[in-house]
């Protein structure tokens, strides 16, 4: 189900750019997104200590993370909740599937969790027999679709209704060309209400964990989460070690940030706080790694670990917005996830950090003010130095530093062979220059600056 | 008050117009302009590749060049904050503080130092401003519109003083243009549709020019506009400052 | 085991602790009682609820006469509220047993001006999957239970115990088919909410 193309941003990105008519449809809906952030976060006038006084907790968190686990986890057994630890995906998944081997259960809904994308939980407990429905209207349309999620917290934003009408006509039997939403949500309402009511586990993920209680929160506007983990004999619920916050009142800050960064919304329909099981039903909290507590260590990216899965970096970025979720090729698409994904698989996702023209409005809608852009800098860098950049590409930009670092090398260039811009961007090499697909090259003008300026030196002496 | 003009390389090489506009509008304004001759590059196009690492040369040489001055003065947003971010030197990291905390883009300069209320220049066009990322969530030369907090904007300030000309408004006040530097042919189709689209919006408002404080960001624009055989054309904020009366 | 294994590498990458910042600033800055209702009101009705102010319990029940029809399947946790199923007396039914359920009325003590959001717990549910399964949803509140913003609402909530509590904004929603907004997800159809002008607890209790 995940890209295995082996094909990278750029490559996605063009075939993406074929249809522009859609990529205009999928830009203008994910800015109006974005407008509907703006609108709330307008709102309210502290909305930048809000975001300031969030992104400090989860310094404090990140300093603490230990102490702060070990302290949800005694919380959480105090509550009758068990608890497992997975160091990463195989772990996780594993553990998930031993649960409900256990208890002879061979079907499952889960509501959304990034997390099981990330650790390909689907497609493992396929393998093993077992039988997933996802709840969330948008991951169940690109569950039957194949597909992964193209956004984090709008799956299939890249999909158009005719196409989930044919989706629906094909597998929840709607009505052939029926593409009106109200209708093929009620379809999926009438098809996921038996799922609800017939399965005996549900897995959902966890928006926050808190330490000082050891409940822990689920956002939803479907009811989803609640539908599925209430009617169910065992509620598994999968969270990374970075989704802890210290204590109840924290909620407070996070739950007012959260909603309007992402959708726009004052909050969600649904913040449910799960701290103890139903009688004759367990809760299993799974805390998983996967990489995380590397990205702790690593002092450049380990802010990336603040963040609270709204996608409003997704929803404002323009790269995003143009080349659609499926282009990042990881479960987590856009400028976070081209922070997060380098940290898991450097050669795989050693294009992602590039996949951004650095514009910085990521870190500035970010609720918990994460230096994303920064940090796609950063990671260039450290990918460049490990030696996952083409050869071809430090060859060139080897010679542009040494020309450049010569005032005499710079000006032998001279007036229209400009020889030093054999190497820039808008110039680079003729032939197959990129550059020129869409774009006139700049005309060359009589004489440069600095030409000039000597003349009129001399002239004035 | 001792400036240095800090020319970037391909504004040197293809756009010495703004250059000479960027000079000429300060010599009006009073100041006594330099321009150090060895000047070559920031080095950002290396920088944002990855390859920080073979900046030194640059670096070293920026040092050499605009060491001493009360202030650097750039036609360009992008490269001013490379060096107001990146600016380093192993032996004279001294003279680089000083120098990053100097260095000004045009019309930060203009407003926040020169402290400029009037302009005696002319241009009776129809213009739609591009907010340049760097100039705008770098330098904060205007206001972003995803923070909660008071607009401003001190490119439009100063168009407000030109004679004639007509602001245009934008459906995206400051969406980027997708230059990016090697983002242009490494991303060659997200970087050319977000041109497109940001073109789009200048024209469909009627703009007949297309200003900026960043020309990176007005070339690739360029590039666009001539492939389209379009009759709008760009010019930097310098060149229309310093435009007067024929 | 993994628990050590990460819990490890955790404390060995964790950095210099840093504080955990002020809180009472926020809190401070959005403390009022200017209009809670009616601003609470506003932002309920933008998000699909209906919002009522009744007087007493006969109020709301000749609204619901009017939108319901007899014979079906009404819960109520509300004690006054005695025409319906009371909650209480069916708690040991299984969950699944309200599958047909057309409306579940339940209490709530506090209510959040800025977003909408009541706060309601196992306690006030009776049964956790109520308000969800049921195909329509009623929530009563005093008017006097509104704080301006989640700071205030979890000053008020505090470190009660609870074994699960719930902040519900209206009824269920997806925008997931093209950001067209559709009422009635999985939960829900329709949230009424019925804003008392007489203090609620002595119906309640």
């Amino acid at each position: 189900m995940s890209n295995a193309t082996g094909k990278s941003h750029p490559q996605l990105a063009a075939v993406f750019n074929q249809d522009e008519p859609r990529v205009d449809w999928h830009d203008e809906t994910l800015w109006w997104i974005r407008q509907k952030r703006d609108v709330q976060a307008h709102k309210l006038p502290e909305w930048e200590l809000l975001r300031e006084t969030a992104s400090q907790i989860k310094n404090n968190v990140l300093s603490n993370l230990s102490t702060y686990l070990e302290q949800f986890e005694a919380n959480a057994i105090n509550n009758g909740v068990i608890v497992h630890w997975a160091a990463d995906a195989k772990e996780h998944n594993q553990i998930v599937h031993q649960l409900l081997q256990e208890r002879g259960i061979n079907r499952m809904v889960k509501s959304k969790s990034m997390l099981t994308e990330e650790c390909h939980l689907n497609e493992y407990l396929k393998e093993q027999g077992i039988d997933v429905i996802d709840s969330d209207l948008g991951e169940r349309i690109v569950q039957l679709a194949n597909e992964p999620p193209s956004h984090i917290v709008l799956p299939c934003i890249h999909k158009k209704k005719e196409e989930i009408g044919d989706i629906f006509h094909e597998h929840l039997g709607s009505a052939k060309g029926e593409s009106d939403p109200k209708i093929l949500t009620e379809t999926a309402r009438q098809h996921l209400r038996e799922v609800f009511l017939t399965r005996r586990a549900a897995l959902t993920g966890v928006n926050f964990a808190i330490a000082e209680t050891g409940e822990f929160v689920i956002c939803t506007n479907e009811g989803n989460a609640d539908m599925g983990a209430h009617l169910a004999e065992i509620h598994i619920a999968s969270m990374g070690i970075e989704k802890i916050i210290p204590e109840r009142k924290h909620l407070g800050v996070f739950l007012r940030l959260l909603t309007r960064s992402a959708t726009g919304q004052p909050i969600t329909t649904y913040s449910s706080h799960y701290k103890k099981p139903q009688e004759d039903t367990a809760i299993h909290i799974i805390i998983v790694d996967n990489g995380r507590s590397i990205q702790l260590g690593r002092e450049d990216f380990r802010n990336s670990l603040k963040c609270i899965r709204c996608g409003a970096c997704m929803n404002t970025c323009p790269v995003y917005r143009k080349s659609g979720g499926h282009s990042y090729h990881t479960a987590v698409a856009g400028p976070i996830g081209s922070i997060l994904a380098p940290n898991l698989d450097m050669k795989k996702y050693a294009d992602l950090p590039f996949a951004s023209t650095l514009c910085g409005s990521c870190s500035n809608v970010c609720p918990v003010k994460i230096d994303i852009h920064d940090q796609l800098y950063k990671w260039r860098q450290v990918i460049v130095k490990e030696g996952y950049s083409p050869a071809s590409k430090t060859i060139a930009m080897k010679a542009m530093a040494f020309t450049l670092s010569s005032p005499g090398l710079y000006r032998s260039g001279g007036k229209m062979g400009r020889l030093v811009f054999k190497y820039a961007p808008f110039a680079v090499n003729n032939g197959l220059n990129p550059w020129y697909k869409h774009r006139e090259m700049p005309k060359a003008p009589e004489e440069s600056f600095g030409e000039w300026y000597s003349k009129r030196k001399e002239g004035k002496q | 008050m001792k400036v240095a003009l800090f020319v970037p390389c391909y504004v040197d090489q293809f756009y010495p117009k703004a250059a000479i506009a960027t000079l000429e509008l300060l010599e009006k304004l009073g100041v006594e302009v330099h321009y150090p001759k060895n000047q070559t590059c920031c080095g950002q196009p290396m920088a944002n590749s990855g390859y920080e690492h073979l900046t030194a040369g640059c670096n070293n040489l920026f040092v050499d060049n605009f060491s001493g001055y009360d202030y650097i003065v750039c036609p360009s947003g992008s490269c001013t904050l490379h060096i107001k971010e990146h600016l380093h030197s192993p032996e004279k990291e001294e003279q680089a503080v000083d120098i990053r905390k100097r260095v000004y883009e045009l019309t930060e300069f203009l407003i926040d130092v020169l402290q400029v209320k009037e302009l005696k220049s002319h241009f009776p066009y129809k213009v739609g401003l591009h907010q340049s990322c760097h100039g705008l969530r770098g330098l904060r030369i205007s206001q972003m519109s995803e923070l909660v907090a008071p607009a401003f904007s001190k490119p439009a300030q100063l168009l407000d003083m030109v004679q004639g000309l007509e602001l245009v408004p934008l459906s995206r006040q400051d969406d980027c243009c997708g230059f990016g530097g090697t983002f242009c042919v490494v991303e060659e189709a997200v970087s050319s549709k977000m041109g497109k689209d940001r073109v789009e919006d200048h024209i469909e408002h009627g703009a007949q020019y297309i200003t900026s404080a960043d020309l990176s960001c007005l070339m690739h624009m360029e590039g666009i506009l001539r492939r389209q055989k379009s009759d709008v054309k760009v010019i930097h904020v310098a060149e229309i400052l310093n435009h007067s009366h024929e | 085991m993994s628990r050590e294994k990460i819990l490890a590498a955790v404390k060995k990458n964790q950095f210099t602790s840093t504080a955990l910042p002020d809180l009472e600033i926020l809190s401070a800055l959005t403390a009022t009682s200017d209009n809670l209702v009616q601003q609470y009101t506003g932002v309920a009705s933008a998000g699909g609820c209906f919002v009522y102010e009744v007087n007493d319990l006969e109020a709301i029940k000749d609204i619901l006469r009017k939108e319901f029809k007899p014979g079906v399947k009404i819960i109520s946790g509300i004690q006054g509220l005695d025409e319906y199923t009371y909650a209480g007396n069916v708690m040991q039914e299984s969950s699944h047993s309200f599958a047909d359920a057309e409306l579940t009325i339940l209490a709530s003590n506090l209510g959040v001006a800025e977003n909408g959001a009541l706060w309601l717990t196992e306690n006030q549910m009776n049964i956790r999957i109520l308000p969800f399964i049921s195909q329509h949803l009623a929530v009563v509140i005093g008017k006097d239970a509104f704080v301006p913003t989640m700071a205030q609402a979890y000053a008020q909530i505090g470190n009660a115990d609870y074994g699960y509590g719930a902040f519900i904004s209206g009824p269920s929603k997806t925008a997931d088919i093209e950001q067209s907004l559709v009422i009635g997800a999985h939960g829900p159809r329709s949230l009424s909410v019925f804003i008392l002008i007489q203090p609620l607890l002595k119906y309640i209790i």
